[in-house]
């Protein structure tokens, strides 16, 4: 069974215990460890990978310098046949079916190494896959496990807290009393601040006619032209 | 982050406007857990845990007590739904309580953290006034 088709029944209708482990520990252990195991195996496998790929390029080099050797001694061969010379020519044949019985054992060496490969790389994904799958898994698990742990905590400082689970409405008004309060501390600062500045009183004269009233353009504007007329 | 080290980061922080608040809870030999006040909203904290994987912070909004018998499945129901659209939150249940979270990963940045703690505070808030129907007068 999935671990979340487990999870999903564990914690269905909650009827689950508070503090009953869904894996035991030991579980949790050997799934570990079957996951450390799928990893030695990965390295190993790719340690193989790397070898046999190497063995392969080296049968193919075999490979290409005997179909070299077999392509110089039909050359030979061909000389030897021009001058005349049969028993030379035979000789060599003999030695071109050497080069040849050689080639075909090389070549079915190579076909085990490409099959080799294949199936290794085969293995490598499916361990690769088969860790990725155990370790999601686990990290279910474990939060899960951890989620549990940490709401007992939770549970256990709420409770010896004065401010203990109040009803959701009693927290949301007071969030938003204290809300409200800050906001009139700030109003209350910013007419305290206007009042120290003399803001507020500048304000209240200018209002009522008294003081240094605001010089405006048009003003100005007239004592130019009383200026001019003197 | 080790949680230690959040914690004492925290201290001297303040982001988007607010400060935070934060302590270990005594939870010897168990899991770490550090609750994160926001900006001095003391009622609704934050608890951040760390798994392997990742960083949890879990903000509880009611208990199942409190929801109206009849609206319950309604309740379930539009919270689904919000989930995907509520910015980087979402809704949950922790035994008997309703809960609204964020998952980090690991690696997060202190800036990724104290963005994903701003926002889960002002959406546990906006979410508790929303849900406020739905409860048990």
């Amino acid at each position: 069974m999935s671990i979340l088709k487990k999870l999903f029944t564990a914690v269905r209708g909650g009827a689950r215990e508070a503090g009953e482990a869904i894996v035991d520990a030991n579980g949790i252990r050997i799934f570990e460890q079957e996951i450390a195991d799928a990893k030695n195996a990965l390295q190993k496998a790719k340690r193989n990978l790397t070898e046999v790929m190497a063995k392969e390029m080296q049968t193919t080099r075999k490979i290409s310098a005997l179909n070299d050797s077999i392509s110089e001694h039909e050359g030979y061969a061909g000389q030897a046949l021009e001058k005349g010379n049969e028993a030379l020519a035979l000789e060599i044949a003999e030695k071109i079916g050497d080069f040849e019985r050689e080639k075909a054992e090389h070549e079915e060496v190579l076909g085990g190494f490409s099959q080799h490969i294949v199936a290794l790389k085969q293995q490598i994904k499916e361990a690769e896959k088969s860790i990725k799958e155990n370790q999601r898994q686990l990290s279910m698990v474990k939060t899960t496990e951890s989620v549990q742990q940490a709401t007992m905590a939770v549970n256990s400082t709420l409770n010896t807290n004065s401010s203990a689970m109040t009803s959701a409405r009693a927290s949301l008004e007071r969030i938003k009393q204290r809300q409200q309060d800050r906001q009139d501390q700030l109003g209350a600062a910013k007419a305290l601040e206007s009042e120290t500045n003399g803001d507020g009183l500048k304000a209240k004269m200018a209002e009522a006619g008294i003081g240094g009233t605001d010089t405006n353009s048009a003003d100005i504007l007239a004592r130019i032209k009383a200026k001019k007329g003197n | 982050m080790e949680l230690n080290e959040l914690s004492i980061k925290l201290a001297t922080f303040e982001t988007e406007g607010v400060g935070f608040e934060s302590f270990m809870i005594a939870n010897p030999g168990e899991q770490d857990v550090l609750q994160v006040i926001v900006d001095g909203n003391d009622e609704l904290p934050i608890f951040v845990t760390q798994t392997q994987e990742q960083l949890l912070c879990i903000s509880y909004l009611f208990s199942e007590e409190e929801v109206k018998a009849d609206l319950k499945d309604e309740l379930n129901d539009t919270l689904l739904r919000l989930n995907v659209p509520i910015p980087l939150s979402a809704f949950a249940k922790v035994d008997n309580r309703y809960a609204i979270f964020g998952a980090l990963s690991v690696s997060s940045s202190f800036d990724d953290i104290t963005h994903e703690l701003v926002t889960l505070a002002d959406n546990a808030i906006e979410a508790l006034e929303a849900i406020t129907p739905y409860l048990n007068d």
